[in-house]
């Protein structure tokens, strides 16, 4: 029976957000001039509004727990067998759902801006709750004057998908959904949207501080509440980003953790306008400089996440990216919400332009302003070298709009082009980053700044030289880069030891450069120093069709037959699965499925845990879709491990494959397979070829030694009854591997005079034996033998050296960011308490 | 001068160095006879050409050949000029490569043979409904 409760009140409150969010807006802005029923009224609209916004959320995971698959949205994303985490994250699996978990967020955030706010609430909130008006129209779904507003996840499947079935039965509901796209079931995708969306929402509160004062003329107070906001936002916004990072490096099978690719592009850049906007800001704090800076750059920011968004969600990327959500027709309402943010932006600020007070004097090169201006230059640079590229689409786009014709396509090799630009600018940033520090903290001359240079510049210059000599960093462009690094990590070091002395709330800058100086080096080292191990290094090609500078990075592994690969000797095992409690099994001595998670097994065999299982025993498995290839490495120092890559078998999406790494303190082996043999291609067996053996004898299978242990007689074959004269027999052959015993068991029936056959496949030799048939005379037996071609795969393995530097390094960013954050905020808390704010 | 104009001034060549390095890096969409005439001219700039495999009556994708040992192969591809040219890949076929609707192949002319160093693949299947699973 189809549900229509949940669909309808689904949808009311989304209306009832989108209204509320117009009332709260209209009367923050009321409220303004301190109007106190306004500001009451406008309180309650919020909540009113957070509140259908929390329902729309409850009401879409009600449905998606509940597995109500007459909805599209439940259909489309989620399956009856996903785990509750997995169905949280099939809940922003769609773009509603994405635009539902950033609406969220503005909920929650809202509600604690409206507390801890007095004088800025009204301003702010109105600016807010504006941004949350356009967001709310994007899952609508109300058609107005033909015009179709918003997408809903609360429509049909019936109202969606133009499928016959639902003209013969109009209450037709699927068994079962779609179910969520593989690369998502993973535990990373429960929590990076979450805390990319977080950082998403949490850019509009700088923005609209800075907007509020524009519009109250408090053109310098917006400063001190919008900064630890804006440390937030950046801290959340770039964990969020490498998270996304982490789960491509794990669950993607390009290669690597950052691929320059439109959708990444098109976050970093807001990321780094907003680090840009946050130095200027503290700059503004401590000399009252940079304030046209700081404005301009906050409402940067957030017009680029709209941007960003609109490039996303809009579909003008088409070709150019492999992962922009598909077009929901949503491309005007996106354009409408952007320039409504840019007009409105431009005008205000224009408005009060005059009136920004700015600094009339000369900055000198000794001023602690230099260094802070140049650093955020830098950072708009990069951004800018980034989104010019990203934005070829947009550009042929508007060449189409007015009538011409572009077809400019983006970089051919995008990683190359953009790494070269950002390799630059991140020395300067690396420099910049670590000389700054000392102006910040003491006045400068001439004379200072040798005795406090001389001792970090010395100990970097060792330190760099020891690294270039061990490391071998040839490349000069990258050797700047170290010896930059290396130096902004000693010189906050210094800086952190002085400052954390006196007090160690002060110390956030230091530490959080001290990090981003390591994300560098580790972005360097596993980077620039990447080594794909599985070079084809025979020198030979397949084909004389191919030019000569073609090369081959896979390497081709054959079941049980060992391959040397730099310093590894790697052995392909098989396909295995993974199951909760036991490990992974042997996918060949597994006979059935019992239920969609649960696996019988059919031969004795060994976990990876070493657990013996027994045939008949069940097994849990978390995914049925899931199988991984064992794939052996030993080295000649006795270091040994095992990886398993894992593919996916999906309905929908094919085959998918994800990377296995073996994690070291210097080193990550990053392995993947490319390529195997599809399983729902028909094998090919060889010619039976047939060998005359009596029990007890050895012979060769496919060159493996067999032994014909003896033979059984059997009361009943599998399916089949047998009467007073027919006979069965099973044949016990033991076969010898290079890892493991095999046992085959061919079967011969004699069924109403008929003779039966049932061959017995060992996989991992590529073998099928067969009875052919029985000489009781000369108490013999005959076999017939055929093979195929073994089981294989391509795989790739790269080495990323010092990857756990840029890890560790994030690591000490958050932790600066922290530090900095508790401290800007206690200083927006002291003043609003004094009744100042 | 002021010093601020001078920094002004660096910014906008930085700017425009930017800019330039774009365009110039930028690749384009061409058809194959574009690609050609490109090589032929010793332009080796990658390129990007969009396509489609070609397809027997019944809709099987024919005309792709795999390396003996997998690890390459070739294909041939039909262009929006309707022009069929033969593409070779170094590396493994793609997941879901026969599945595509649309391929874009990014790479050149080299000795007379397209050489895709990357394939772009739309899999309308992948994201997109075609109906219902009864």
């Amino acid at each position: 029976m189809i549900h229509y409760f949940p669909g309808s009140f689904g949808h009311f409150l989304v209306i009832l957000a989108f209204i509320s969010s117009i009332i709260a807006t209209y009367a923050f802005a009321k409220s303004i001039n301190n109007n106190q029923s306004w500001a009451r009224f406008a309180k309650g609209a919020f909540y009113v509004h957070a509140i259908a916004i929390f329902g729309v959320v409850a009401t879409l995971f009600a449905m998606i727990s509940g597995h109500m698959f007459e909805y599209h949205y439940v259909y489309q994303y989620t399956s009856k067998i996903l785990p509750v985490y997995y169905q949280v994250s099939s809940f922003w699996n769609g773009q509603e759902g994405s635009f539902l978990l950033w609406m969220f967020w503005n909920a929650v955030l809202g509600l604690i801006l409206i507390h801890t706010n007095k004088s800025w609430r009204a301003p702010m909130m109105a600016v807010f709750t504006f941004t949350q008006v356009f967001l709310v129209s994007m899952i609508m779904g109300v058609v107005v004057l033909d015009v179709k507003i918003g997408s809903s996840p609360f429509l049909l499947l019936r109202d969606v998908l133009n499928d016959p079935i639902f003209q013969m039965q109009p209450d037709f509901i699927p068994e079962d959904g779609r179910g969520l796209n593989p690369l998502l079931q993973n535990y990373w995708m429960v929590i990076h949207p979450p805390t990319l969306f977080l950082g998403f929402a949490t850019t509009v509160i700088p923005f609209a501080y800075a907007v509020g004062g524009l519009l109250t003329g408090r053109l310098k107070e917006w400063i001190r509440p919008a900064l630890p906001w804006a440390q937030f936002s950046a801290a959340v916004l770039g964990v969020g980003i490498l998270m996304g990072a982490y789960w491509a490096y794990e669950t993607l099978n390009f290669g690597g953790y950052w691929n320059w690719d439109p959708v990444e592009n098109a976050i970093y850049v807001p990321w780094l306008i907003l680090v840009a906007a946050l130095h200027t800001m503290i700059a503004f704090k401590k000399s009252n400089v940079a304030l046209k800076a700081s404005i301009i750059l906050v409402l940067c920011t957030y017009i680029l996440i709209v941007y960003s968004t609109f490039l996303t969600r809009s579909g003008v990327l088409g070709n150019a990216s492999v992962h922009s959500f598909t077009d929901l027709g949503l491309s005007g309402q996106l354009l409408i919400y952007l320039f409504v943010f840019i007009i409105l932006s431009v005008i205000l600020t224009a408005r009060v332009w005059k009136q920004i007070p700015g600094s009339k004097e000369e900055t000198s090169a000794y001023s602690r302003e230099f260094w802070i201006f140049m650093g955020a230059t830098v950072l708009c640079l990069m951004g800018f070298q980034v989104i010019i590229p990203t934005s070829i689409p947009v550009w042929n786009e508007i060449v189409e709009a007015f009538g011409g014709s572009s077809n400019l396509a983006p970089p051919a090799d995008q990683v190359e082009f953009y790494t070269q630009f950002q390799l630059y600018f991140s020395i300067l940033i690396a420099f910049l980053s670590g000389t700054g520090q000392f102006f910040w903290w003491k006045k400068m001359d001439k004379q200072k700044l040798k005795e406090e240079l001389a001792a970090p510049v010395i100990v970097s210059l060792v330190l760099t030289a020891i690294i270039f000599i061990t490391a071998e960093v040839r490349d000069i462009w990258y050797l700047l880069l170290l010896t930059t690094a290396v130096y902004s990590i000693v010189a906050n070091f210094k800086i952190f030891l002085s400052v954390a002395k006196s007090n160690i709330k002060l110390s956030g800058g230091a530490v959080a450069h001290i990090g981003i100086a390591m994300m560098l080096i580790g972005v360097l080292f596993s980077s620039g120093y990447s080594k794909i191990l599985s070079k084809n290094n025979t020198g030979m090609l397949w084909s004389k069709e191919f030019p000569d500078e073609v090369n081959q990075d896979n390497l081709l592994l054959f079941v049980n037959e060992p391959r040397q690969m730099a310093d590894y000797q790697m052995t392909y095992r098989g396909l295995r699965k993974l199951t909760t409690d036991h490990g992974y099994v042997d996918l060949s001595d597994i006979s059935d499925a019992a239920s969609p998670l649960e696996l019988i097994i059919g031969k004795n065999t060994i976990s990876s845990t070493g657990e013996e299982l027994s045939a008949g025993d069940t097994v849990r498995i978390i995914n049925a879709e899931n199988s991984y290839f064992e794939v052996i490495f030993e080295n000649a120092n006795g270091k040994n491990f095992t990886l398993y890559p894992r593919i996916q078998i999906n309905e929908q999406m094919g085959q998918v494959y994800s990377p296995d790494i073996n994690r070291t303190l210097t080193a990550d082996l990053y392995t993947h397979v490319r390529t195997f043999p599809d399983p729902d291609q028909e094998v090919q067996w060889s010619e039976i070829e047939e060998i005359t053996v009596s029990p007890g004898a050895q012979f060769f299978i496919n060159d493996y030694v067999a032994k014909f242990i003896n033979i059984e007689p059997l009361s009943s074959v599998d399916g089949i009854k047998l009467g007073p004269g027919d006979i069965a027999v099973k044949a016990l052959i033991e076969i010898q591997g290079e890892y493991q015993t095999y046992t085959a068991e061919p079967i011969y029936v004699i069924k109403d005079k008929m003779a039966g056959r049932i061959p017995d496949v060992v996989n991992d030799l590529a073998s099928r034996i067969t009875i052919q048939s029985i000489q009781p005379e000369q108490n013999s037996f005959v076999f017939g033998l055929s093979t195929t071609q073994k089981d294989w795969i391509i795989i790739e393995a790269v080495a990323k050296p010092w990857i756990n530097i840029l890890w560790l390094g994030t690591l000490l960013l958050v932790v600066g960011f922290g530090i900095a954050i508790s401290r800007r905020y206690s200083e927006f808390q002291k003043m609003r308490d004094k009744g100042m704010e | 001068m002021k010093k601020s104009h001078i920094f002004g001034i660096v910014i906008i060549a930085i700017a425009i160095v930017v800019i330039m390095s774009t365009a110039g890096d930028a690749s384009a969409y061409v058809t194959f006879k574009d690609a050609q005439e490109m090589a032929d001219k010793g332009n080796d700039n990658k390129i990007h050409v969009v396509g489609n495999l070609t397809k027997d009556d019944s809709g099987q994708v024919v005309g792709i050949e795999p390396s003996p040992d997998m690890m390459s192969f070739k294909f041939q591809m039909v262009d929006e000029n309707n022009e069929m040219q033969m593409v070779y890949h170094p590396n493994p076929m793609p997941t879901d490569f026969l599945r595509s609707e649309q391929v874009v192949v990014v790479g050149g002319y080299q000795n007379g043979k397209f050489v895709a160093d990357k394939i772009l693949l739309k899999c309308p299947s992948k994201y997109q409904e075609e109906g219902v699973n009864t």
